[in-house]
């Protein structure tokens, strides 16, 4: 930031601030709110709403306060009768285009243009109504995304985010004039193009536009279907956000709330995809010190660095923007994924009951891991492993619609097996998280000690830079990994996939010479999953992840191959890492897509 | 390669692959193909380095960027204000009649196909109406079918 400052006035009020801020930004330090619509925090200025207009002395036309910078002396007026007559108007004139079937949407009461409308109490028709997309059927064509173009505004939020946070652009502005629209490759539906189900989109648009493909209701038909057992996991980062449905700041850690209102729900077992994070990492740290043993003892064609598979956007990206490195990827499933298998074996078997009758739900941070369990690689255990995945907020709805007060819950434990976990796993919720959990194991298992940071905390992989590097120095390692005595471990950690592409070109051209990356699809990691509570804002994941550490500090075992279910598991059922049953249950392989 | 491939090759060398390069290479794959097919456009877009929902976005912007294939000889009639004033409904309600078509329609037999553009700069001569590349200002139903029926025995 510019060290100049600029003295203005806003709504008489004098204010300084430095030179490049947007007046929008400006009359926030003042606390005066401007809306917005096609304005996003996280995104570049597009200026194409006019929602933000407000009155600037001596300026005929209205400026738009997110477009404009601040200058000297500028006196404005955030809510002058001119402002709120044009910003009436302007409401006034996207609703006349806009299908405002409020009470029968899947964003009613969590929408921005309708609170908007609210906030001005639009009451008449003033422009004549001129929707013509009513009649238009929803592409309803991907297991995880729903695009209704009769409720899109042209914001192109979404543009924005699948072209710069992701690097995709799946979506974009096409056609002219009335017939703009925001549309894919030759209109093709979202499941025919290179869309990587991120759910970034739905996260920042506005309205009812895009959406997550909701599967509550077949989630309560399960419930309610005596024949059916139900088991419930759920992901680590949705315990530091799913409060924030019930109004609670983002980051408070309610999991033990979160356990009790699934059982008030009725599902038959609370588990947690904790524990087969900390799978992941037995099987990941192995499958990853394996191959640098065959680089470097038996100087075989591996290919490195190894990419983390947790991601089921990221693995899609890959499939088809990067199709020549699908080797690359570790091919240990998602820990949803191995759960999955897991319930319909090794659990059922414990619990003595029949695969069949079991019905695997998810609550994910995240709209990918839907797609990700319709794969059909995805039937490790015979059946479809993982039956249906809700979204933290999806949970939140039916939370909500079960009448359960949130707030006021007991804590509950997870029930076991498949429900103790580590604060390894817990830190897969935020970038960095993954890499951090393997190298606490990967460390101990070469060395026999513990990795070489204060308290466990290996602080140079954490934190929201997009790219982040580290080299971890290998020493005194025990006799048995001799071959990896004194190697400097290069490892980065992408997250969102623009940063992902950046880090896979430089892969790709030779300019990085990494051993282990760590790629989540979405910015921040999980805890900024297209399926998390809305808004989203850096801030706002800033405080998810300080939620996730607090909760990783807070448990006494904080190291995935100390979980004594991991260890249970291993004795008893797959005997050892990238056995034979892992290799059935656990891993996975890839296929290469259009690019396209 | 297919021959596709090649031809957005050579544009790309010949004008560079940055972003800035989109327009000439859509211009010349036009001009060549006369429309820009899914395999011109996912060709450029892995060029260019760009999404083919990017590349479809801006030919989709331009009216003379075609994304599906056209009859041999393309009508267009000016649909902006000064021409719609001149008359530009008759000639169109004519052309229709006379093709058995309809707006945006292309002849069964492949040799006409019948559009409206957005401002052609004749504005001080409307209602114009142009032919492939040929331009026909002040035009009226009479004239209009009397120039389409050239182009009908040319074939
Ligand atoms: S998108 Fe918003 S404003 Fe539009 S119908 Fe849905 S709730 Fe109402
Ligand atoms: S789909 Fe949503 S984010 Fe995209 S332009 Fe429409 S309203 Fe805006
Ligand atoms: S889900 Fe992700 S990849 Fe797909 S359109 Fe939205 S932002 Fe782009
Ligand atoms: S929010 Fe400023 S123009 Fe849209």
């Amino acid at each position: 930031m510019s060290k100049y400052k600029v003295n203005l006035k806003i709504n008489n009020i004098p204010v300084s601030v430095d030179e490049g801020t947007s007046i929008l930004e400006a009359a926030r330090t003042l606390n005066f709110t401007i809306p917005t619509l096609c304005h996003h925090d996280d995104l570049c200025v597009a200026g194409n709403c006019r929602v933000c207009v407000v009155e600037q002395k001596g300026n005929r036309v209205l400026p738009a306060a997110c477009a404009t910078p601040v200058s000297e002396g500028m006196e404005i007026m955030t809510n002058s009768l001119k402002v709120r007559q044009a910003r009436k108007h302007v409401v006034e004139l996207l609703l006349s285009e806009h299908n405002a079937d409020c009470t029968k949407c899947f964003k009613n009461g969590s929408c921005e243009l309708q609170d908007m409308s609210n906030d001005y109490r639009i009451g008449d028709h003033v422009f004549l109504d001129l929707v013509k997309d009513r009649e238009r059927v929803k592409d309803i064509s991907s297991p995880s995304i729903e695009k209704d173009d009769s409720k899109c505004i042209r914001c192109q939020r979404c543009v924005r985010t699948c072209a710069d946070l992701q690097a995709v652009s799946a979506l974009a502005v096409t056609h002219k004039g009335n017939e703009m629209k925001i549309s894919t490759f030759l209109d093709k539906p979202m499941n025919d193009v290179v869309c990587t189900n991120c759910g970034q989109c739905i996260n920042r648009c506005p309205t009812a536009a895009l959406t997550e493909r909701n599967y509550i209701d077949e989630v309560f038909d399960a419930i309610y279907d005596p024949k059916k057992f139900v088991v419930v996991q759920t992901a680590p980062a949705t315990r530091v956000a799913i409060g924030e449905e019930f109004g609670m700041k983002p980051g408070t850690r309610v999991t033990g709330k979160m356990v009790t209102a699934l059982r008030r729900l009725g599902f038959d077992k609370v588990l947690d995809t904790d524990f087969t994070a900390d799978l992941t990492i037995m099987e990941e740290g192995t499958e990853l010190l394996t191959r640098l043993k065959e680089a470097l003892v038996e100087g075989k064609e591996v290919a490195l660095p190894m990419l983390t598979s947790c991601s089921p956007g990221w693995i899609k990206f890959q499939e088809h923007l990067y199709p020549e490195f699908l080797d690359n990827l570790s091919t240990c499933k998602s820990p949803q994924q191995m759960f999955g298998p897991l319930a319909k074996t090794y659990y059922a078997e414990k619990v003595n009951k029949n695969p069949a009758d079991m019905v695997v739900v998810s609550i994910m941070p995240c709209t990918a891991k839907k797609f990700e369990a319709e794969r059909p690689e995805m039937r490790g255990s015979g059946y479809k492993d993982v039956d249906y995945v809700l979204t933290t907020r999806e949970l939140g709805m039916m939370i909500h619609q079960a009448g359960i007060d949130f707030q006021k819950l007991e804590d509950e434990r997870y029930d076991n097996i498949l429900g103790e976990s580590t604060g390894a796993a817990v830190i897969f919720g935020t970038t960095g998280g993954v890499m951090e959990a393997a190298l606490r194991t990967a460390y101990e298992i070469v060395t026999g000690k513990e990795v070489p940071f204060t308290n466990l905390n290996i602080k140079p992989v954490r934190g929201m830079e997009g790219i982040k590097e580290a080299s971890v120095k290998i020493k005194d390692v025990k006799p048995e990994w001799s071959f990896l005595e004194g190697v400097e471990l290069n490892v980065a950690i992408a997250h969102g996939l623009a940063n992902a592409k950046v880090v896979m070109d430089k892969i790709k051209d030779g300019s990085a010479n990494y051993h282990f990356v760590e790629v989540m699809g979405c910015p921040s990691g999980c805890i900024g999953g297209g399926g998390q509570p809305m808004p989203t804002n850096m801030e706002i994941r800033k405080q998810r992840a300080a939620g996730i550490y607090e909760e990783d500090e807070g448990l006494t075992i904080r190291k995935s191959h100390e979980n004594p279910e991991v260890q249970e598991i291993y004795q008893s059922f797959l005997h050892e890492p990238l056995g034979h049953r892992s290799h059935d249950l656990l891993h996975t392989h890839y296929v290469p897509r259009k690019r396209h | 390669m297919t021959r596709i491939e090649e031809f957005v090759k050579e544009q790309a060398e010949k004008h560079g692959r940055d972003r800035n390069s989109l327009m000439p290479i859509l211009q010349a794959v036009v001009q060549s193909e006369r429309f820009l097919s899914e395999e011109a456009m996912v060709a450029v877009a892995t060029e260019l380095d760009l999404s083919t929902a990017d590349v479809f976005g801006t030919a989709t912007f331009y009216t003379f960027m075609d994304t599906f294939p056209r009859g041999k000889n393309i009508i267009r009639i000016c649909k902006t204000i000064t021409c719609h004033m001149k008359g530009k409904d008759a000639i169109v309600d004519t052309l229709e009649d006379m093709l058995k078509i309809k707006l945006g329609q292309t002849t069964t037999d492949g040799k006409f196909s019948l559009l409206q553009a957005n401002c052609l700069g004749w504005c001080h001569k409307g209602p114009v109406m142009l032919i492939n590349d040929e331009v026909y200002p002040e035009i009226t139903p009479e004239k209009a079918v009397e120039v389409v029926s050239k182009y009908l025995k040319k074939g």
